[in-house]
């Protein structure tokens, strides 16, 4: 009763913070719905460049490795990047959400980064200029634990390794 | 002999038949038993030369209060407030005046000594069955000054023992992940102390992300996860020589380490291309064998305590459940059907139950089921708690709990907990850092 009561609590807290913190920025944002399709991240508040228009990273569905269109569409820039720049070789990051055991999610971001090199060669990117690491959800981007943050962290980020 | 034997027959039936102090761990006891720890009687002379040595006051006192902090965090007893005492200690434990005992309620009277004897620390304790007015345990040993709280553990251990009928689990040490630092770049050391919370050591400086440190049953070695020269994988860790080697030739990310119940063999997931699979490693000829053969992602392998079975998690299913199969990778079958996610199955020392990490509508429980599957028992529900991990015993488990600290739920603490297997006596485990990640060693002694 006093566990139910007291994540209630929460929850209420919770949501006034994110209305407080949306309007202390002059974000039009109500819910969460323009920055994600469905439970997938497609804004660009983390987002770096690998070069000027090629996004640095590719986000995830929740226990899901599919990449969406969007996703598909940056490896296919960071295809294109590193053909014209056949020296370079990168690190493809794993990244789970909180919302997980630590050893499972260690696993999932390895499959996620995967699902990134397996995109990156058929687009004619050799396997051995591509590394991969997971950090399962060691190493999150954005803090909070909301939908939001959550989405933000499940991802693959490609880094030059030289 | 014959005699000889009738005569120890009859002693051990004297034994269990006067004995009227029992304590029954099976349920959740409400009604911890109340027991006198008389501080342990020490000579002038002995008492400045252990003040010298070990930089303690009153050793045999401090003492006292090592075995009264572990009966309260059994939940099972209840140790007196000593002011009530009405007998000094070196008399009590000479001969207790009972009736004094039964005025404070005491069922139970531990009494003892130390002595400073040849630069050795000598310890000898009893305990009475106050209302059956007579010893039911004596018990003498001698040890370095400097293992002074681990004589108090030892205690313990020998108390538990005879009132509950079962092995305790005080003289242990706790191996953790200690934390600190804002979330996104979180530093992480591996740490070990006694099971209470004292001598804590750091066994990494931080340098390196580490994860998963666990016991071998049989010894004093680890294994765990470092991403040392950002290359993830399992290594084998000597805390008392402090060396340490990679675990296998592995091209890509070992991870998820467990001991077998024998301490020869390392079990964990390999990753590569995207899929997690289980396999071994034999310490002694580095045999690597695959266990487990399949496209989805196979974990947190964990071995029965005979070697035989071993639980592990997967997600084959579309979701994580946990599976069991034969040592040898055969007979895979699933044991979870509850509703939500499950993880980190761990079986227990004792062989019956599988305890586990379950996550569902946003929630976390840690819990426990029979090897069948059978007989889910959640017993502690939050936001984010993860990780159990047995007493040797088999009646504790120790996992660590993330609490948000601030309104906007952003800053966060992860601290260790423990409860008891009746899902009563939930306690935060003190440590000196946030803390993650918890594996119980063995008794040391025995």
């Amino acid at each position: 009763m006093t566990l139910n009561k007291i994540f209630k609590n929460t929850l209420i807290l919770i949501s006034a913070c994110l209305l407080l913190s949306a309007c202390a920025t002059q974000k039009t944002v109500t819910t969460d719905g323009s920055q994600m399709q469905g439970d997938v991240y497609t804004g660009t508040d983390t987002v770096k460049e690998l070069a000027p228009g090629v996004p640095d990273r590719v986000f995830f569905a929740t226990n899901e490795s599919i990449l969406t269109t969007a996703s598909r569409e940056t490896l296919r820039k960071q295809a294109e990047y590193l053909r014209k720049n056949s020296s370079m070789n990168i690190v493809l990051e794993g990244h789970a959400d909180e919302r997980g055991t630590r050893e499972y999610n260690l696993a999932l971001g390895e499959r996620r980064a995967n699902a990134a090199k397996d995109y990156l060669m058929t687009y004619g990117i050799s396997a051995s200029r591509i590394s991969v690491i997971s950090y399962g959800k060691e190493r999150p981007v954005d803090s909070g634990s909301n939908t939001l943050a959550w989405s933000k962290n499940r991802r693959s980020v490609t880094v030059k390794a030289n | 002999m014959a005699i000889l034997r009738i005569i120890i027959i009859f002693f051990l039936f004297q034994v269990k038949s006067y004995s009227l102090i029992e304590v029954d761990i099976t349920r959740g006891n409400l009604n911890p038993l109340p027991i006198a720890v008389s501080p342990l009687a020490t000579d002038k002379d002995s008492k400045q030369k252990f003040k010298n040595e070990v930089k303690v006051d009153d050793l045999g006192a401090e003492i006292s209060k090592v075995v009264e902090n572990n009966l309260i965090t059994s939940g099972l007893f209840n140790p007196l407030p000593k002011d009530s005492f009405l007998q000094e200690p070196d008399i009590a434990h000479f001969k207790p005046r009972f009736e004094d005992w039964k005025l404070i309620k005491a069922q139970a009277l531990i009494t003892g000594k130390v002595e400073y004897i040849d630069e050795k620390l000598r310890v000898e304790f009893r305990m009475w069955d106050v209302l059956a007015a007579k010893e039911i345990m004596a018990l003498a040993f001698t040890t370095v000054p400097s293992n002074w709280r681990r004589v108090g553990h030892i205690i313990t251990d020998k108390v538990y023992e005879r009132l509950t009928g079962e092995k305790g689990y005080f003289d242990t040490r706790i191996i953790y992940v200690a934390e600190e630092g804002p979330k996104t770049q979180r530093i992480k050391k591996l740490a070990i102390m006694d099971q209470d919370g004292f001598n804590t050591k750091y066994l990494t400086l931080g340098n390196e992300l580490v994860l998963t440190p666990r016991f071998n049953p049989t010894n004093q070695m680890v294994t765990y996860l470092s991403y040392f020269r950002n290359l993830p994988r399992v290594y084998l860790l000597d805390i008392e020589t402090g060396i340490q080697e990679v675990v296998g030739d592995f091209p890509g990310m070992t991870f998820a380490p467990r001991f077998s119940p024998d301490g020869k063999k390392i079990i964990m997931s390999f990753a590569t291309g995207g899929n997690s699979d289980i396999y071994t490693m034999d310490l002694e000829n580095r045999v690597v064998e695959r266990i487990t053969n399949h496209p989805s992602i196979d974990t947190s392998p964990s071995y029965s305590p005979d070697g035989k079975y071993i639980c592990f998690n997967s997600d084959r299913s579309g979701y994580q459940q946990i599976y069991i199969m034969n040592s040898d990778g055969s007979n895979v079958r699933r044991i979870s059907f509850g509703r939500g996610l499950y993880g980190t199955p761990v079986w227990s020392p004792r062989g019956d139950l599988i305890a586990f990490t379950k996550l569902h509508s946003g929630k976390f429980y840690i819990g426990v089921m029979r090897t069948d599957g059978e007989g889910e028992r959640l017993l502690t529900e939050n936001f984010y708690q993860e990780a159990p991990s047995w007493s040797p015993n088999g009646r504790v488990l120790v996992f660590y709990r993330e609490t948000k600290t601030d309104d906007k739920g952003e800053g966060f603490s992860a601290k260790l907990w423990s409860i008891d297997l009746t899902g009563y006596n939930e306690r935060q485990v003190p440590t000196k850092t946030d803390a993650s990640d918890p594996s119980w060693s063995s008794l040391l002694s025995n």
